[in-house]
């Protein structure tokens, strides 16, 4: 299958892999997926006193296309509150990524993650 | 260490480059000042020295596999083979009976013949492989009853390349009086075949899989017990009726080139390919987390069927772009479904979506292997640190025990 530019670039250089405490009262954890569909994204968000988002790390089993979605959502909701991130749609990650219909399901899970990122870090913080 | 050409090739029972003699005789059957005649012309000489050439491809195929050559029927490929040989022995012998048995793991071309059959009245049973992707014969017995009419197994596995035992179960099938069909596809020229001694009644071969043009087949149709088939395809009686359609002289001639290269060449080829695939393997082999797909023994010598577990296989055919490979994953098929030949040993999905069938031929070299098992090394670190299964899988989380929720 031949990817786009922004999908190949995101795969080879992966912006913010990693993990953070999940212990920490200040980091939520998002993981969604099942390996048996073959993707699983895991997202942790650490938000500061202001309810903003200053530091987003993920990790990904999955194609091209859930890795670079994934990495794409890390950079876009660093600097976000959690309200403007909740409001990220898959659709913008597809067309920021030029994802084919087949692979539309990668950013559906990115947008999964994200919001169960957040509800994870206010459960918490509840 | 030599830098191989890039991009490698790896992909071999998928498809194979034709060998450069092959291609010279398939030039010489095609233009004004070769042998272009059409094979059927029985009155002038064009016509005779076409004939001549798709005798003499004819003869070279029927004695890689020990058969006469009146036994060969040419078609388009395997899959027609296929075709031809299941329905056209289904629907002959469709009085005698109209239960059909096959394995899980046949190509594509087998199952969906056989389901075609289902939907035209036939009974067919679809054996579960054992977990090495060989047939249980054991099981294999019990399901033959009194009206089976046909059996049709393959005798090397496309995507983990497991030979089965043609030999075992063609006694069974024969002493039943039940038609027997292989799909050869993988495994002429590979592995030897000798149909005077197998018990086989239809056999289905390509060319392409060994260095010969793509849309040109064949398909054996034994004399001795005589085997009869319904023609699939009607017209001007071709092959002793059983296919017609105008010969492709060019084609058959490059079959029958492939086929002889490959009769003389086969025990080199194979002990080099062999030799190839151990040094793969070897250098493999120390990842953390990797599993063998199918018998490791009972297998062709090309082929080397690996799951990566904790990457999905997609993403690492992308890191090894430059390398020219097949992926049991699902998001490299269309349906999105991950290799049912897998899911038929019974792999979890995951192990499943993890895959990668390597696959060695005539040209691959040394250093094409070599370079390959460092991008490999390389990519599998790259991707398990992307990977939040293989940090739950250090950090002692059994995976099984997590509930997922399956999207």
């Amino acid at each position: 299958m031949a990817y786009g530019n922004k999908v190949l670039d995101h795969y080879e250089n992966p912006r913010n892999v990693g993990s953070m405490d999940k212990q920490d009262p200040a980091v939520g954890t998002g993981m969604v997926g099942a390996p048996a569909c073959g993707d699983v994204m895991k997202l942790q968000i650490k938000v500061n006193e202001q309810g903003v988002i200053e530091d987003a790390k993920f990790k990904t089993y999955g194609c091209g296309s859930a890795i670079a979605s994934s990495s794409l959502l890390t950079e876009w909701v660093r600097g976000r509150t959690l309200d403007e991130a909740k409001e990220i749609k898959n659709s913008q990650i597809a067309e920021e990524l030029s994802l084919p219909p087949v692979k539309i399901h990668c950013s559906v899970l990115a947008e999964d993650a994200i919001k169960a990122a957040i509800s994870d870090f206010e459960k918490k913080n509840g | 260490m030599t830098n191989p050409q890039l991009p490698i090739y790896l992909d071999y029972l998928a498809t194979t480059p034709v060998d450069d003699r092959v291609l010279q005789k398939m030039i010489e059957h095609m233009t004004l000042d070769g042998h272009f005649g059409n094979p059927a012309s029985r009155s002038h000489s064009f016509g005779w020295s076409a004939e001549k050439a798709v005798d003499a491809a004819r003869n070279n195929v029927a004695a890689l596999i020990n058969a006469d050559p009146r036994e060969i029927v040419w078609t388009s490929g395997a899959t027609e083979s296929d075709n031809l040989g299941i329905k056209g022995a289904a629907h002959f012998y469709q009085k005698k009976g109209k239960h059909i048995v096959t394995l899980k793991t046949e190509h594509k071309a087998v199952l969906d013949t056989c389901r075609q059959l289902q939907r035209e009245g036939f009974e067919v049973d679809y054996l579960e492989p054992m977990e090495n992707g060989l047939l249980d014969m054991k099981e294999f017995k019990k399901t033959l009853r009194e009206d089976t009419v046909l059996v049709s197994i393959m005798h090397v596995n496309n995507e983990i390349g497991v030979i089965q035992d043609i030999g075992a179960i063609g006694e069974i099938t024969r002493e039943k009086g039940i038609i027997f069909h292989v799909d050869a596809a993988q495994s002429a020229g590979k592995i030897p075949i000798d149909l005077q001694a197998l018990k086989v009644d239809l056999m289905s071969f390509s060319a392409h899989k060994i260095y010969g043009p793509k849309g040109i087949g064949a398909l054996y149709v034994r004399r001795k017990p005589r085997v009869r088939l319904e023609a699939q395809m009607h017209g001007g009686g071709h092959e002793r009726g059983m296919r017609s359609g105008t010969l492709a002289t060019h084609q058959i001639v490059g079959m029958g080139e492939a086929f002889r290269i490959a009769n003389e060449e086969m025990q080199q080829d194979h002990e080099r390919i062999l030799a190839l695939r151990d040094r793969l393997w070897d250098g493999m082999k120390g990842i953390e987390e990797v599993y063998i797909n199918g018998d490791i023994d009972n297998r062709v010598a090309g082929n080397l069927n690996i799951s990566f577990n904790f990457i999905e296989g997609e993403s690492l055919i992308m890191a090894l772009k430059d390398i020219a490979l097949s992926s049991g994953s699902a998001c490299t098929s269309a349906s999105l479904e991950p290799s049912y030949v897998l899911r038929a040993l019974g792999r979890n999905d995951e192990l499943a979506h993890s895959s990668l069938r390597f696959s060695i031929g005539r040209f691959t070299t040394e250093a094409d292997i070599d370079y390959t098992i460092e991008l490999v090394k390389k990519s599998v670190t790259r991707l398990r640190d992307l990977s939040p299964l293989w940090e739950m899988h250090k950090e002692g989380v059994d995976l099984d025990s997590v509930e997922w929720a399956v999207h």
